[in-house]
């Protein structure tokens, strides 16, 4: 009896615990949570400067007035990227006038094989809003970094390789604050209900 | 039962006429491979992913370890996991397994046959003559038909769409 009680004290203790853990953490880890924003925004991005598909250079700061879809990948990416860039086209395409405000960016995590031209060639055939940028290995980590966008380098055989990534469209309002993301094979209604809304922003 | 092994006798006949005729979708003893397709790859890709169904009647798994086409620098069996919001692609260097009695669909977002070292692009409508290789089975030819560049299914493979 003695034990069970124990036991029992020592449960809703641990509730107790608990429920003032979360709670702290809702109300000073997670400000943002109250007003229904994602928390954490403050330091999603930072400015940065890389090289267009031009050849000229390209920079990006918060609050450009502009809302913005960013989004990494390769062009030796047999699947996920193509396909990724591929909706992004039709998606701006359903958007028609709506998503005329919208700029894309395409930002390479191989910048070794991803010239300037290489992605410029590649990024014809897919909608001409979306802008491809690459830059030194130094820079793309960086930038991925501040993004936190997840890449590695992963070797095939004959020398060949592939680079892991975190394929998700970052979504960023006029104001340069994270608007939210779009996943990897989200279904195209939402894809597109939220570039109106971010279009709207 | 002579009416029985009559019919068993024309049903072998007729699989064995069939053997000899051919089909859209190549089939052998026991493996029979169809809606072959891939995607028209952007200029300058060097790399494309294949897709198809592979069905196995036969009481052993085989198993799909690689293949070659022309054109193409070489032909490995991979698969694509997200492992969260990341995309990780992989070579099976084991090839992949068409267990006995069933279906394997290589499809986007999954296993796929990797077409490295494009000598140019595939276009839209092109046919691509693939001889995969299987471990069992041997070489098998079939013809993968090349879908505009975001496709995610094979579009009415024997229409006129």
């Amino acid at each position: 009896m003695t034990t069970l009680s124990a036991v029992r004290y020592a449960l809703w203790a641990l509730l107790a615990g608990v429920v003032i853990g979360v709670t702290a953490a809702a109300l000073g880890l997670f400000p943002g949570a109250q007003k229904g924003t994602v928390s954490g925004t403050a330091t999603l991005g930072a400015p940065f400067t890389l090289t267009a598909m031009t050849g000229e250079p390209y920079s990006w700061e918060p609050a450009t007035g502009a809302p913005h879809a960013i989004f990494f990948g390769f062009t030796f990416c047999p699947d996920v990227c193509p396909t990724t860039l591929y909706e992004m086209t039709t998606w701006l395409d359903r958007l028609g006038s709506d998503g005329e405000s919208i700029k894309a960016l395409f930002i390479s995590v191989d910048p070794e094989r991803d010239t300037p031209e290489k992605l410029a060639n590649y990024l014809s055939a897919f909608d001409d809003r979306i802008i491809g940028l690459t830059g030194s290995r130094e820079d793309i980590d960086k930038v991925a970094g501040d993004f936190r966008i997840y890449h590695k380098r992963v070797e095939l055989d004959d020398g060949d390789y592939t680079m892991d990534h975190t394929a998700s469209v970052l979504l960023f309002k006029p104001d340069g604050s994270f608007f939210g993301t779009i996943a990897y094979g989200e279904d195209a209604e939402t894809a597109v209900d939220k570039l109106r809304r971010l279009a709207r922003s | 039962m002579a009416i029985i092994q009559r019919s068993a006798f024309v049903a072998l006949a007729c699989a064995f006429a069939l053997s000899f005729i051919a089909l859209p979708a190549l089939a052998n003893d026991t493996l029979t491979l169809k809606e072959a397709w891939t995607r028209a790859t952007p200029p300058g890709a060097t790399n494309g992913g294949g897709f198809l169904m592979i069905t196995n009647t036969g009481d052993e798994a085989d198993r799909l370890t690689g293949g070659s086409v022309s054109g193409v620098g070489k032909v490995e069996i991979h698969t694509m996991v997200m492992d969260g919001d990341v995309m990780k692609m992989r070579e099976l260097p084991d090839g992949l397994e068409v267990p006995a009695g069933e279906t394997v669909t290589l499809k986007p977002g999954g296993d796929h046959v990797m077409f490295m070292q494009l000598e140019k692009p595939f276009e839209e409508g092109q046919m691509l003559d693939v001889t995969l290789t299987f471990e069992k089975a041997g070489d098998m030819s079939t013809m993968f038909m090349v879908q505009p560049v975001g496709a995610t299914e094979p579009k009415h493979m024997h229409g006129s769409n």
